[in-house]
């Protein structure tokens, strides 16, 4: 099993309800924020492209804040999700400077935070909280090895990007161009 | 025309706008670190080649400050720590690839060895301390009294003088142990930045070099600094001249690299080629740091009457701000947008 979610960029408004349901939902300190939204306009008026981009941790598969992190609190969940284990977390922040994404943060109570693929609900057969609240169904969130599944085939029908490949982390949050 | 902006907004604290997760304290730790490494290496360099009449001060003086230096390096790494009560999770597990991992495991190593070798020193480097005076007089739990007040360094239990005699025995171990531990200390304060390809400044294997390089250059000046032997302080003063030049070949050989690599590398150079660490860097760390105690070296080689202490010192500064920049610059280069 690999966990990945896919974003499509046409079809994103950039509400930003994604950032909020993540927020409400994992109870987010306020002033943080474990998702984001990109917005990107190329071009001069009135020939203007934009593209929106809702952001978060990857969950890379060669992930450098699991291999940078000196006592395994930084881990894969099984299906590839990377998360944080608070008790074993020293707040070293070693994986805030491997992440190329600058996708975690310092927890107000000390140990390092960020987005989860709301394991907690995909334990639960649900997908992650900003998933389930797009209201332009923008967002896919699926197993990659199955290729049945609906981000498989969105995959393999749509022309993606991915962000920064060159970091070399292998990223698993694709973007449908 | 391309603009970029995260319109949900995100301020993350540390991370935005430009990423803050370390600041003095890792450099301070840095630079004791490299400074203990290099004094150690010293003393474990010339110990096994029984050098320990001409290097007075390398091999006994110097040696005492080292724990000081590593405990207070890491006192620095203790305030930097966000989850505190958690950090002897540090040892509940090994993770080779996590060079901050095996690094605390070498300090766990290398900090009680640092200590017994100051111990086991305590007799030569003092060996006439008064008594009467109140600090010392603490030592009389474990120390014999003499009758003259100044002290004999007798242990008062068998089991401490068994155990010196043991340790005294062992010495040359204890020795290879220091240098090859201090070698690892000293390289392995660059690796730890080296191995976040995330931050395309840090991300070069020259930073292991260099900041051994430049560990052994500040203790070099270290040695200098409180020697009183002549012939001592005109060695390190030579070993000295010797590893500023390699620390200079190894940052053009750095920026050489930059400048040759990918998009990322190039702008991470750019900040020490005209952008804003530009001054702090060429002015600050090479200039006064290197070229000029470099220069005042040699002349004092020459014969011309110059302090070496003044040299030493600028030496010293100069390895501090270099560890400042780099942490520093490093978390300012990135790969994103
Ligand atoms: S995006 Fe960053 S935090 Fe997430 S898995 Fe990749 S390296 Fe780790
Ligand atoms: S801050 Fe926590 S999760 Fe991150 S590297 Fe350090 S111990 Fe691991």
């Amino acid at each position: 099993m690999r966990y990945a979610m896919a974003i499509d960029t046409l079809k994103c408004v950039g509400c930003s309800d994604c950032v909020v349901a993540c927020q409400t939902e994992n109870n987010v300190p306020i002033g943080y924020c474990r998702d984001w939204v990109v917005e990107v306009t190329e071009g001069t008026y009135p020939q203007l492209a934009l593209e929106n981009r809702s952001e978060r941790c990857c969950h890379c598969e060669n992930a450098a804040c699991v291999r940078c992190c000196p006592t395994g609190a930084s881990h894969k969940e099984e299906g590839g999700i990377v998360v944080v284990t608070h008790e074993k977390c020293i707040g070293c922040a070693a994986c805030i400077q491997s992440c190329p994404y600058d996708a975690r943060y310092t927890h107000p109570d000390g140990y390092v935070d960020k987005c989860t693929f709301c394991l907690h609900r995909v334990n639960e057969g649900l997908k992650p909280a900003c998933v389930s609240v797009c209201p332009t169904k923008c967002m896919y969130f699926g197993d990659l090895d199955n290729p049945e599944s609906e981000i498989s085939k969105v995959l393999k029908n749509r022309k993606w990007k991915l962000l920064i490949p060159e970091a070399g982390t292998d990223p698993k949050l694709y973007f449908l161009v | 025309m391309r603009e970029e902006i995260i319109i949900s907004g995100r301020m993350n604290k540390g991370v935005d706008p430009i990423l803050h997760a370390w600041g003095w304290e890792i450099a301070v730790y840095l630079f004791l670190g490299g400074l203990a490494a290099g004094l150690l290496i010293y003393a474990g360099f010339y110990a096994i080649r029984n050098k320990e009449k001409n290097f007075f001060t390398a091999l006994k003086i110097a040696p005492m400050f080292v724990p000081f230096f590593l405990i207070v390096g890491l006192m620095a790494l203790f305030i930097d720590l966000h989850h505190k009560l958690y950090f002897w999770r540090l040892y509940t597990t090994i993770h080779l690839n996590s060079p901050m991992s095996w690094g605390a495991w070498t300090l766990l190593v290398i900090t009680p060895l640092s200590i017994i070798y100051a111990v086991l020193n305590l007799k030569t480097v003092f060996p006439q301390f008064n008594f009467s005076n109140k600090y010392i007089q603490y030592l009389s739990f474990t120390i014999e009294k003499t009758e003259d007040k100044t002290i004999n360094w007798n242990w008062k239990f068998k089991w401490m003088r068994d155990l010196e005699t043991f340790l005294n025995k062992k010495k040359l171990i204890l020795m290879w142990a220091l240098l090859i531990y201090g070698i690892i200390l000293g390289i392995y304060t660059g690796i730890l930045l080296s191995a976040f390809n995330a931050r395309p400044f840090w991300n070069t294997s020259v930073l292991g070099m260099l900041f051994l390089v430049s560990g052994l250059s500040t203790a070099a000046a270290f040695i200098m600094l409180i020697s009183k032997d002549h012939e001592e302080i005109k060695w390190f003063s030579k070993i000295d001249l010797a590893m500023i030049g390699i620390e200079l070949f190894l940052i053009i050989h750095m920026f050489m690299g930059f400048l040759a690599s990918t998009q990322v590398q190039i702008e991470a150079a750019r900040m020490f080629l005209g952008g804003q660490y530009t001054f702090v860097f060429w002015g600050m760390v090479v200039f006064m740091g290197l070229l000029l105690p470099a220069l005042l070296e040699i002349m004092e080689l020459r014969g011309y009457k110059i302090n070496h202490r003044f040299a030493a010192v600028l030496i010293l500064l100069g390895g501090f701000i270099l560890r400042f920049v780099i942490v520093y610059a490093g978390q300012s280069s990135r790969y994103l947008y």
